[in-house]
């Protein structure tokens, strides 16, 4: 659906997006996270042919961003950062506007404002002026904006930033429900909300993409495997050199518990689970298994430690 | 056409629904309400001669005052961004703004007939004169909004654009008064650049096509050096 070849964006000497490559696939909901200045922003308004890319492609179901613009725009539906709305306009005069720049024939377009009225929940605000709406409803607006002509595409720039709690979770399930049926790439810099709407998160660094994968994933793979807690009550203490002949995963740290078990974390490299096999180790070698699990490595660890290290491994 | 269209007639209606187009058209009824009573009562000639002479001067401060908000004003929104995102070219853009401007500005040109009507009622104005005046009014009106688009598209801010478009019109308006001290060569290039040459030019009742190409010429450069601004994707 989406395919970024080498996208490299140059301000100046300045690079701001730096020969990144990755694919959208259809029905996916996609989430760019990066910290401020990453080139979130910058990738997005390749995509929605805004700028130019300075080198590598973009292509759109196919049609390049520079050559085939209007047909990539026809596509897309975009909603900038801090949602850009002309203020004095009435909701329902704005989205005519919209509706008619989008080429909805115009015996079309009361029908489709119903429609994006119920779906973005705009039904009692549709007589008011933008500029006075609250932003909660200032974002439904830029959604409806962004969905009115029925795009498969939905490109949507920090969706939530600025939003209370209630809020953020209603454009959340408004997100959610909308991903069904489209493609949705959204940029944000919490993590939770990647966790809560995305299926595949791109972690994005000085223009550099640093990790691709599901959040479950990237939460294993990112740190180079899993962390296991482990601990036995073992009568001939010999533990450490067991688990080192069995060699499956490092001795990250040990302790000695009050009740005479003593405590291991483990750090595997591979992304098997090595439960199984430390339970059946544990049995074979007459061990009282005190305790077995994984530890929850969480997204935030991830994307501290993937956005500050100058180069990543 | 049907973009360009539609996006002038937002650019219209934000003017009409805010106070802006009103204080524009009775400002500039009133201006040169007073300069063509002044004349009529005070010097008792039947003529508009005052008004289109004071013109250039008054769309001087005019129409950057209208112009200023076009781009800066988006650009300062973030609007432009979604506007260049839709599927539009820029030239549409560019050109819906330039239609929107020069309708209301010819629209406040159009408000003065009432005074040309009052004369041909008190008196026998020349016929051809006031009508060359009001195609040079109207020509002079598009070049200079075109100019004020440019202006407004160089900055966020409304206040720089409009200083930066009154400078641009300024100096082109100035351009045959100092040909004083200039070689003869020079002089006349000078002055075929001269907004106010050209003016005058049409006031005497002539239409030349080359003071009418000099206008469209204006107005098309000036496109042109906003579409190559806007190429660049300003912030």
């Amino acid at each position: 659906m989406i395919e970024v070849r080498g996208l490299t964006k140059r301000y100046g000497a300045e690079k701001a997006v730096d020969g990144i490559s990755f694919d959208v696939e259809h029905g996916e909901i996609l989430g760019f996270l990066g910290p401020n200045g990453a080139g979130k922003t910058t990738t997005m308004k390749v995509i929605t042919c805004y700028l130019p890319p300075t080198e590598g492609s973009v292509l759109v179901d196919g049609l390049d961003v520079t050559r085939d613009a209007l047909a990539v725009r026809r596509r897309i539906g975009y909603l900038p950062e801090h949602t850009p709305l002309y203020g004095e306009m009435t909701v329902f005069d704005y989205l005519t506007f919209v509706a008619d720049v989008r080429g909805i024939p115009g015996p079309e377009i009361p029908r489709r404002i119903g429609v994006m009225a119920e779906v973005c929940g705009l039904g009692e605000v549709l007589a008011k002026r933008i500029e006075t709406l609250s932003k909660g409803y200032r974002q439904r607006v830029g959604i409806a904006q962004a969905i009115i002509h029925d795009p498969p595409i939905l490109i949507l720039d920090e969706p939530t930033s600025g939003l209370d709690p209630n809020q953020i979770a209603e454009i959340r399930d408004l997100i959610r429900s909308l991903g069904k049926e489209k493609t949705v790439i959204l940029s944000t810099h919490i993590l939770s909300e990647v966790e809560a709407s995305c299926d595949r998160v791109l972690i994005i660094n000085r223009g550099r993409l640093v990790a691709d994968g599901a959040p479950s994933e990237l939460q294993a793979h990112a740190v180079g495997g899993q962390r296991i807690r482990f601990g036995v009550q073992a009568a001939n203490g010999a533990v450490e050199e067991v688990l080192a002949r069995w060699g499956r995963a490092r001795i990250l740290d040990r302790e000695t518990d009050g009740d005479g078990s003593v405590l291991f974390d483990l750090l595997s490299e591979t992304s098997d689970d090595l439960r199984p096999e430390l339970f059946h180790l544990a049995v074979d070698q007459g061990w009282v298994l005190t305790e077995l699990h994984h530890r929850q490595i969480d997204l935030e660890d991830v994307f501290r430690r993937l956005t500050t290290e100058a180069a990543p491994a | 056409m049907k973009t360009t269209w539609t996006l002038a007639k937002r650019e219209l209606n934000a003017a009409f629904d805010s106070p802006t187009a009103y204080v524009v058209l009775i400002a500039f009824l009133l201006i040169v309400g007073w300069f063509f009573s002044n004349t009529l009562f005070l010097s008792n000639v039947a003529s508009l001669r005052t008004v289109f002479d004071l013109a250039p001067l008054i769309f001087m401060f005019f129409v950057p005052a209208v112009t200023m908000a076009t781009f800066a004003e988006e650009r300062r929104a973030g609007t432009l961004e979604l506007l260049l995102t839709m599927p539009v070219r820029d030239r549409h853009v560019i050109l819906g703004k330039l239609m929107a401007v020069t309708m209301l500005l010819w629209s406040a040109i159009g408000l003065t007939v009432i005074y040309a009507l009052t004369l041909a009622v008190l008196g026998d104005p020349d016929s051809g004169a006031v009508a060359g005046g009001y195609f040079g009014l109207m020509l002079l009106a598009l070049s200079y909004g075109a100019i004020g688009i440019f202006a407004s598209s160089l900055t966020r801010n409304q206040i720089v654009a409009f200083i930066l478009g009154f400078a641009i019109i300024f100096t082109l308006f100035m351009m045959d008064k100092v040909t004083e001290f200039l070689p003869g060569s020079l002089a006349g290039i000078l002055e075929y650049l001269s907004i106010d040459y050209h003016y005058r030019n049409l006031l005497r009742g002539v239409i030349d096509s080359r003071d009418v190409l000099y206008y469209l010429s204006v107005t098309l450069f000036a496109g042109l050096l906003t579409a190559y601004n806007l190429a660049r994707r300003p912030e």
